[in-house]
Formats: structure tokens, C-alpha cells, sequence
């Protein structure tokens, strides 16, 4: 070999050894990132290939049901037909639109919204084109299935409440969850889904949506699904039973008419309420499909307050309804007994201040039943400077006022049992003997909703038991266990001879032709009521305006009139519905709030007589029982 | 120096004596890592010959014919003609500049009626063969002598430019890589490859004006592929999912859910050793990686054993070529390099990339018949 070849062949032998370990080198460095992908982050990226591909969607769970307690439905699902349409699978789109707008008219906006959607969308997505589709749309569609590629009907579901606004304010509604609340559950995300958003759609939300399902499918790259991987049905939310009597809470509203009132019912012995309606309604329904601008517009401005559910949430002043708690704080005080009498001249005087009593020229001389039959304000003025308000107030707070009564529906209000030490802490300022006398009165700053009313004539009228007024029966299969645990209600440590002197109290008042509702008594022995009326100023008259004669409540504008007030419970025997009624600006107790009373007690009565004809092992009060 | 002028000596050998010569242990090597290739095709098309598998198969089978034939060509006459490929293929480098049609935004191919062809691709045997026969007259002393350096620097410019014209950022890695190869075996001094690395570092600023937008994303892509996982970024991204979802023994044949979902772009092309790696596993790409090795080895040994210079040279540089597909392709899929589009030799699909190789691989197997062949160093 000569010189220069042995030379560069040496040369060339190093430098392609140099070479090759350059090469083995950088195979190295690949090699090491394959061991690092593959084998130290082969977890996290398994866990991104499989988020790749599996797609978990949501199978939305069918809303329970809500029933009334003898099993009638008051919301239901119903099935909502969907017209979709799949783009790639419909060829000629504007022809198929054309086709589709025989049997469902399309709006120009509409059919914008549908072209945009195509446009967006990947082809394979189904395209929601129309929901709510009548019968007759959905079989005309089906027969022209042929000429509609592509197109095809989903059934989805909705809300639905057959009683319409007689239990607005019981069942409330379901809506799309707000921002905030989408955040707490994915399942809230699902376009369509709702949740409760008012009354025991509200209350029991959790318990009637049930648990979500979920299909686990597999997916490419564009988004297709390739096949399902696993499916698991979920739970579908339990139904819910009320205590309600759609029967009569049906009644209760058409007795309320067309006035701003509110009234409920309850079991005096449970404290299960059958009926609790205020007025005026809205339908529940028109929430479900959605509301314009103006209608929710008109439900928000009205005055007489359609969204508000006046018998938990409205507070009032009590007027005389609240009598017989100062009878009672008098009676359990020792401080009289019944025999004590008071004569009343029409008004007594404390310091320079009158205070008058409702009947100008006095009712003379009373005993505590008159009184309370004649709802006489000086006898009761006298009770209160005797019995002092920490006692009236006391047994206020025990007979359920003044405080939430745990009532199962949101929004209840606490009302308000005024004391010395309130009004210190409230006003800064000192209580006067005034403000014990028109708390007596049910005047003042006490303040009390219609379901408090009822739990308090309940209570007076059941023998002092302390029962708790609640809406809901059972959830699922399983009575609930909070009203077990009402079925024995506490005591409230009243005397027999106490209560029986206010029942006999408010058994006049009806009863006797010198009480002040006796125009609205029940004629029929076994239904016979009692009650008390009330009749609560709105704002107080100064004397010249008595005097003048603009107290007369018709002369009044609507929103200076007085409310009208009755609580009542039947039968007399052995009382079993308490009631209480509150008629917003609707004049006097006796003549407007009393004869409504008498027709829910009546009523109710009578559907009780009814029901035990036709299922003699039907036992209304009993809350064993399973629905 | 006398018998030189004689010009080259024939070769003696028969054509039978030939084809005993020839390496069929490469042969074989080579058909193992085709067939890997077709597996990994037919897994691509969801268990199917069609429309990736079959075809691959016809061409190798053509190809290997076409290995066989070229390796039994003489090793002079590719020496002879060497300048003259090189300039005919810079000529249709230039025809794609003019009539050149687009192709994933980049002229690349050049279309003859039946068949097409990319230039750029044929190039890069071309500078090696031109380069070698450049060399393979330079004695050591030669090969240190800047004004010599002249030349073959030119021969690798041309195409260079024109490539990166196109652009195509992997073919001019590779022309550069495998004529450095080249430039460094011959001997040339060390501190020229320090000065011409200088001047590529101060040339990036300048190369990136020229950059198109859609490199420049590559580039800056890579650099951080998170943070555009949907756009530029995504096919590095999958890529990795892909790699690392496969773990030891990988999701199984057929069973790669990056792949067979289409969450793997170009699985069938330039990442299909994601692929092979995602379904195989560690242990399959590392399987590939050793055959790939075995098979530079075998390209070392060739060159080593040549008793030509010229043959020595064409084996480095062949084999630092085929050496470059696969680094530069795995590199790139596994996320050490930027996204720069370069076929796994014999496993992608695709016409003209498994012509250059089996080409190489040609080329190569002629310079093992020719071992024994000695060429003078001034034979023209």
C-alpha cells in the first residue's frame, strides 16, 4: 500500500470510529427519551391518552314526582319531542329545511340559528332544530320520514304540573342552574337540565334529582363516538309525597278568588298541612318553557305580589286574632281567672293617650269568654297592663310565633313577638305601657304569617301540644324522619282550664250570636267551628279622622284598607283542621276573612267524610301510613 | 502514478461471481425491518392490505431487485459517472424551483407522468457519490489545503440553497450532516468544521428571515410544545401521548387507541415509529432501534473493509445518510427535534423515500462486491 494511502486509510479508520460512537451517542439520547416517556412517564401519559379518547357523558336522572297524600300527581315529567336532524346524514339541507317547514313552521331567525349551528358544528352532531313538538307534528313527521334524511324525533323530558298555579307556591318550579350553582355538580351543565328553584321543587332538589348515570364512550379525533365502553344507568330521583289534599287546596283557591290573600291548613294533631295556597297565583308551567320579557315583567310589578308566597312569607300584624295569647299568658299567669270581669266604655285612658276599643259605645261589663267572643279591645288592654308583654310575649314565642316555624318550604319568615328588650335594642328607646296595650290588640310592632297563625290556633285548640307544621309525608319509600319525630309533638305545659276556657272563648265567637263572626258559623252540628276574627290596621287614624268618618274602610285607598284576618278549627267536638286566613286590605275580619274559613273548614270536612266512605282504613292524621 | 492513465481497470469478476459477493445477511437484515414495516402498514389501515401494506410490499419487492442490480454494476462506472448524476440531479433540483408542483406547502416533487419524483430526496445520494469520487483522489495533505475545500463546498451549496428554497429544513440538514461525514473522514482539518459551525451560528438570525411561517411555528413549537396544544403544537403533543401510553410492551398490535383513533396525525408516514412504539412498546422501538444499529454496523464494516478509497468514502456517507433518516425521524417523534418531516427508512410509506434508501442501500451492497477492487487515487 503506498504512503498516502496507508496515511488516509488511518485517518479515515479514526474518524469513522470517532463517527460511529457520535452516532451510538445520539441514538443514546433518543433511546433515553423513549425510556423516559415510555417507562418513568408512562402513567400521566396512559392518563392523557385515555382522556383522549373516552368521553364520559351524562345521563341525566328522570326527576321524582311529587304527589298530593292520596296520590294524585301534582309534578310529573312529561315527554318532550325534539326534532334533530344530523347534517351529513341529510344531504341537501336547504331542501330538507324547506320539506321540514310544512309540518313545523320555521321562523327566519330560527332557520338562521339552524344554518349557523350546521356551520359550527362538526356534521355528525345532532342539531336541535325544534323541541316541544305537538302529536301531530311528531307522527306527521314520522309518516314523511322518507323524504326527511337525517331527520329524526329525541324524546327528552320536562316538567310538567298538572294543577297549574293552585300549588305554585307549594311545588315551586325548576330552572336552568345558575352560574354558581352549575359549578357544585357536572350534572348541572347537561343543556336542558333543571333544578329546582322555588317550593319543594326547591326544598327536596337533591333528593328529586336523583343520581346522574353516565355512558363512557369512546371517541376519535374528530369527536365521533367508535363505541360505548361502559354505561351505568344511574338512579332516578325519588318521588315525593306531600300532605297536602290537592282536593282541597284546589278549593282554598278558588275560595280565595281573586283577592290578595293567603290561607293554610292544618292537621291540629300533626301539624301536617293540607292545604296552603296564596293568591294570586302564576302558572308554574309557563316557567318551564320559559316566560317573555313582559310577563315576567307583569309577574314582578304586580302589587298584589303573585311570586311571593304570602302565607309563609307574608307578615302582618294580627289584630285581634292574637287576643287569646294574652288570655292565655293571663290565665297561665295566675294573675286573673275567668271570671275576671272588665266593663268597657268604648276606650280607656293612659296618660293623655285614648286608646279606643273597636265598638264605639262599649261592650259593658265582660267576662273573658264575651271578651273574646266580642273581641272587646278595653278587656284586653286590662289583661296586658295586669299580665305585663314579657309574658304576653312568652307565650307568643310558645305558641309558635315570632320565630321560623321549621315549616319544609324556603322562604318562611320569622315574624316578630316585640319586648322591651327588643325595642331597646332595636330603637334605642323605652317600652311605654302604649306599646303593651296595642301589642294586646295584635297592633304595635307584632308581627305574624298566616302559617304562623295556624300553628298557633292548632296548638291552642289540640290541648297544648306543640306541634310543627311540615308539608312533606314521605321521600322515596321512607317516611320521612323528621315528621316521625313530629308525630309526638312536645307539650306546651298549658292547663286544661286554660285552654278550655279559650276554646269556649273562641266557640262563641262563632257560635253565639254575639260573637263576631257568627254570621259565618257552620249550621251542621259536626262540622261546627270555632275561631277568632281580626281585622288589622294597615296605619293608625289620628281623631279627627275618626271623627270625620275617613276610617271607613271603603273610603280608603286599597293599600290604606285593613287586612282581614280569621284563624278557625273545626269540628268544635274535637277539632282536627286549624285555619287561618289573611285577606291583604280586604276590610273586616268577620265579614271577609271569617265566611272563607267557614267554607275551607267545611270542605275539608266533608272531603275527610268522604275519603273514610270510600277507604274506611284511610286515617288522614295517621302518619304511618305509606302513600 | 503511469497505470493511472490507463484509466480504470474493468472489473474481472463475473456476474455470478458478483452475486456470491454480495452481502445477503444485509439483504436479510433489511427485509426483517421492510417486513416490520408492513405490520406496522396494515396495523395503520385498522388490519387492512389496503391501501398502505400492499403497495409498500411491491415496492420493496421492486426495490431489492433494483439493489441487486445496482450492487452489481461496477463500482467504476458509478465512480465515472458520479459528477454527472450529481449535476443531472442539481438540474431537476432547479426544475422544481420552475415547475415544481406544491405539495404540504412546500415544492418538493417533480411530476413525470406515471411517476413522481423528488429531487431533493435523490440528492442527497447524489452529493455523496460526487463527493466521495471528490475525494477519492485527495491524499491527506490534500484534503488540508483550504483552496481544495473550494470545490466541494460549492458542490454542497448548490443543492443546499435550493433546498432550503423549497424549504425543506430536513433535507438540508442531511445533505450538511452527510457531507460533513464525508468531509470529516477525508481528513479535513478540525478547525474548518469549527469555522463553518461559526458561521451557521451567526447565519440562524439571518436564516430565520427567510423562514416561512409555518416553520418558524415548528421551530418555536418545539421549543415549547404545551404551549398550543391544539394548533402547532398538537402533533408533537400526541405524538408523546402516544409514545408514553405504550409503556414496556405497548397497548398491543392493532390496539393503539392514539393511532387508531386519528389522535396521531401522519401515523402512516413520518410517525409511524409513534406507532410501532405505542402498540409495540419499549421493548418493540427499542427492537428497531438495535436492527437499525445492526444495519450501520454492517454499513461501518463495509466501508472499513473496502480496499477503494472511493468505496470507503460511500459507505460512510451512505450509511450516515440512512443513519440520519432515522435519527433525524425518531428524534423528531420522540420530541428532541423540531417537527421537520424525514421518513423512517424502509417502515414509512412512501414511493420516493424507499427509492433513496434501497438506492443507498444499492450503492452500498456495490461497494461490498467491489471490496476487493482497488482504484487508483487519480483515476478519472
Amino acid at each position: 500500500m503506498q504512503q498516502y494511502e496507508l496515511a488516509r486509510f488511518r485517518t479515515f479508520t479514526r474518524r469513522a470510529a470517532v463517527l460511529g460512537a457520535v452516532k451510538l451517542a445520539l441514538l443514546s439520547v433518543v433511546g433515553a427519551q423513549l425510556y423516559n416517556l415510555q417507562i418513568v412517564q408512562r402513567h400521566k401519559y396512559r392518563t392523557k391518552a385515555d382522556e383522549n379518547r373516552i368521553n364520559i357523558r351524562l345521563l341525566p336522572p328522570p326527576r321524582g314526582r311529587i304527589f298530593d297524600q292520596a296520590g294524585r300527581l301534582i309534578a310529573q315529567n312529561k315527554q318532550n319531542y325534539r326534532l334533530v336532524l344530523v347534517p351529513e346524514q341529510s344531504g341537501d339541507i336547504q331542501l330538507l329545511l324547506h320539506t321540514l317547514a310544512k309540518t313545523v313552521p320555521l321562523g327566519q331567525s330560527e332557520l338562521t340559528r339552524i344554518l349557523n349551528e350546521i356551520e359550527r358544528r362538526r356534521s355528525f352532531i345532532p342539531i336541535t332544530v325544534r323541541e316541544h313538538l305537538s302529536w301531530v307534528q311528531v307522527a306527521q313527521i314520522e309518516i314523511d320520514s322518507p323524504d326527511l334524511p337525517g331527520v329524526s324525533i329525541e324524546v327528552g323530558q320536562v316538567r310538567q304540573y298538572p294543577f297549574g298555579a293552585t300549588f305554585a307556591h307549594v311545588i315551586g318550579y325548576v330552572g336552568s342552574a345558575s352560574t354558581e350553582e352549575i359549578a357544585s355538580d357536572p350534572l348541572l351543565q347537561l343543556p336542558g337540565f333543571r333544578i329546582g328553584k322555588n317550593g319543594v321543587e326547591k326544598m327536596h332538589d337533591l333528593e328529586l334529582r336523583g343520581r346522574a348515570g353516565n355512558v363512557q364512550v369512546e371517541v376519535n379525533a374528530h369527536g365521533r363516538v367508535i363505541r360505548e365502553l361502559d354505561r351505568d344507568e344511574g338512579k332516578p330521583g325519588n318521588d315525593v309525597t306531600l300532605t297536602v289534599d290537592a282536593d282541597l287546596q284546589e278549593y282554598v283557591a278558588t275560595s280565595l278568588g281573586a283577592e290578595s290573600a293567603s290561607a293554610a291548613v292544618l292537621d291540629v294533631a300533626t301539624g301536617a298541612c293540607i292545604a296552603i295556597v296564596s293568591t294570586p297565583s302564576f302558572d308554574p308551567n309557563s316557567f318551564i318553557q320559559g316566560l317573555t320579557q313582559r310577563q315576567w315583567g307583569e309577574l314582578v310589578n304586580n302589587r298584589h305580589a303573585p311570586l311571593i308566597n304570602k302565607a309563609i312569607s307574608g307578615q302582618y300584624p294580627p289584630g285581634s286574632v292574637f287576643k287569646p295569647v294574652v288570655a292565655v299568658a293571663a290565665l297561665e299567669a295566675g294573675v286573673v281567672d275567668s271570671s275576671h270581669r272588665v266593663r268597657c266604655l268604648g276606650h280607656i285612658q293612659l296618660g293623655d293617650r285614648t286608646f279606643h276599643c273597636w265598638r264605639r259605645g262599649g261592650h259593658g261589663s265582660l267576662s273573658m269568654i264575651s271578651a273574646i267572643a266580642q273581641s272587646c279591645d278595653v278587656y284586653f288592654y286590662d289583661l296586658a297592663l295586669k299580665v305585663g308583654v314579657e309574658r304576653i310575649a312568652e307565650m307568643a314565642r310558645r305558641l309558635g310565633l315570632g320565630q321560623a316555624s321549621g315549616f319544609d318550604l324556603p322562604g318562611e319568615q320569622h315574624g316578630l313577638v316585640p319586648t322591651p328588650d327588643w325595642k331597646r335594642a332595636m330603637y334605642d328607646d323605652a317600652w311605654q305601657k302604649g306599646d303593651s296595650l296595642n301589642t294586646a290588640v295584635g297592633q304595635g310592632y307584632l308581627l305574624t304569617t298566616p302559617l304562623q297563625l295556624a300553628v298557633m290556633t292548632a296548638r291552642l285548640v289540640n290541648g297544648g301540644w306543640a306541634v310543627t307544621p311540615h308539608l312533606t309525608r314521605s321521600v322515596g319509600d321512607e317516611l320521612r324522619q323528621d315528621t316521625l319525630t313530629r308525630v309526638v309533638p312536645k307539650s306546651i305545659d298549658l292547663s286544661h282550664e286554660t285552654l278550655a276556657i279559650i276554646t269556649r272563648g273562641m266557640g262563641r265567637v262563632v257560635n253565639h250570636v254575639s260573637g263576631t263572626a257568627y254570621s259565618a258559623r257552620i249550621e251542621e252540628a259536626r262540622f261546627a267551628m270555632g275561631g277568632k276574627t281580626g281585622t288589622s290596621q294597615v296605619r293608625s287614624f289620628t281623631d279627627i279622622e275618626r271623627q270625620s268618618g275617613v276610617v271607613k274602610n271603603k273610603d280608603r285607598p286599597w293599600i290604606e284598607r285593613d287586612h282581614a284576618l280569621f284563624v278557625g278549627y273545626a269540628p268544635i267536638s274535637a277539632p282536627r283542621y286549624a285555619v287561618a286566613v289573611i285577606v291583604e286590605h280586604g276590610g273586616s275580619g268577620s265579614t271577609t276573612a271569617a265566611p272563607i274559613a267557614h267554607d275551607i273548614l267545611l270542605e275539608a270536612q266533608r272531603l275527610d267524610s268522604i275519603s273514610r266512605l270510600s277507604s274506611p282504613l284511610n286515617i288522614r292524621s295517621s302518619e304511618i301510613r305509606k302513600v | 502514478m503511469a497505470e493511472a492513465r490507463l484509466g480504470p481497470k474493468p472489473s474481472q469478476m463475473s456476474l455470478v461471481d458478483k452475486l456470491g459477493r454480495i452481502s445477503w445477511g444485509l439483504i436479510f437484515l433489511t427485509s426483517v425491518i421492510a417486513c416490520i414495516g408492513f405490520g406496522m402498514l396494515y396495523s395503520a389501515a385498522d388490519g387492512n392490505m389496503n391501501p398502505w401494506a400492499s403497495r409498500q410490499i411491491l415496492r420493496f419487492a421492486a426495490g431489492l431487485i433494483v439493489v441487486l442490480v445496482i450492487a452489481v454494476i461496477d463500482i467504476r462506472i458509478w465512480m465515472r459517472w458520479a459528477y454527472v448524476i450529481y449535476v443531472a440531479t442539481l438540474a431537476t433540483l432547479f426544475a422544481v424551483e420552475f415547475f415544481g408542483l406544491i405539495g404540504m406547502g412546500a415544492q418538493r416533487w417533480l411530476y413525470f407522468g406515471w411517476f413522481q419524483l423528488q429531487p431533493s430526496e435523490l440528492m442527497k445520494i447524489a452529493l455523496v457519490l460526487a463527493l466521495a469520487r471528490y475525494f477519492h483522489r485527495m491524499t491527506l495533505d490534500d484534503a488540508r489545503r483550504p483552496a481544495l475545500l473550494v470545490t466541494p463546498i460549492l458542490m454542497l451549496l448548490a443543492p443546499m440553497v435550493l433546498v432550503l428554497r423549497q424549504p425543506d429544513l430536513g433535507t438540508a440538514a442531511m445533505l450538511v450532516v452527510g457531507a460533513g461525514a464525508i468531509f470529516f473522514v477525508s481528513g479535513v482539518a478540525l478547525r474548518y468544521f469549527a469555522i463553518g459551525g461559526a458561521i451557521a451560528a451567526a447565519g440562524v438570525p439571518i436564516a430565520w428571515q427567510f423562514l416561512r411561517e409555518y416553520q418558524r411555528e415548528r421551530i418555536l413549537t418545539f421549543l415549547n410544545p404545551e404551549a398550543d396544544p391544539l394548533g402547532a403544537g398538537y402533533h408533537i403533543l400526541q405524538s408523546k401521548i402516544a409514545l408514553g401510553s405504550g409503556g414496556l410492551f405497548g397497548r398491543g398490535f392493532m390496539h393503539g387507541t392514539q393511532s387508531h383513533l386519528s389522535f396521531l396525525p401522519e401515523h402512516q408516514t413520518d410517525f409511524i415509529f409513534t406507532m410501532l412504539a405505542e402498540e409495540l412498546g419499549l421493548v418493540g422501538a427499542a427492537t428497531l432501534i438495535g436492527l437499525y444499529v445492526l444495519l450501520f454496523a454492517y454499513g461501518f464494516a463495509i466501508a472499513l473493509r473496502a480496499r477503494n478509497h472511493f468505496g470507503r468514502l460511500l459507505g460512510i456517507g451512505l450509511t450516515t445518510t440512512l443513519f440520519l433518516y432515522v435519527f433525524i425521524n425518531i428524534a423528531m417523534v420522540v420530541g428532541l427535534i423540531p417537527v421537520v418531516g424525514v421518513p423512517l427508512p424502509l417502515i414509512s410509506y412512501g414511493g420516493t423515500a424507499m427509492i433513496t434508501v434501497l438506492f443507498s442501500l444499492g450503492l452500498l451492497m456495490c461497494v461490498f462486491v467491489h471490496r476487493d477492487e482497488q482504484i487508483n487515487r487519480l483515476t478519472s
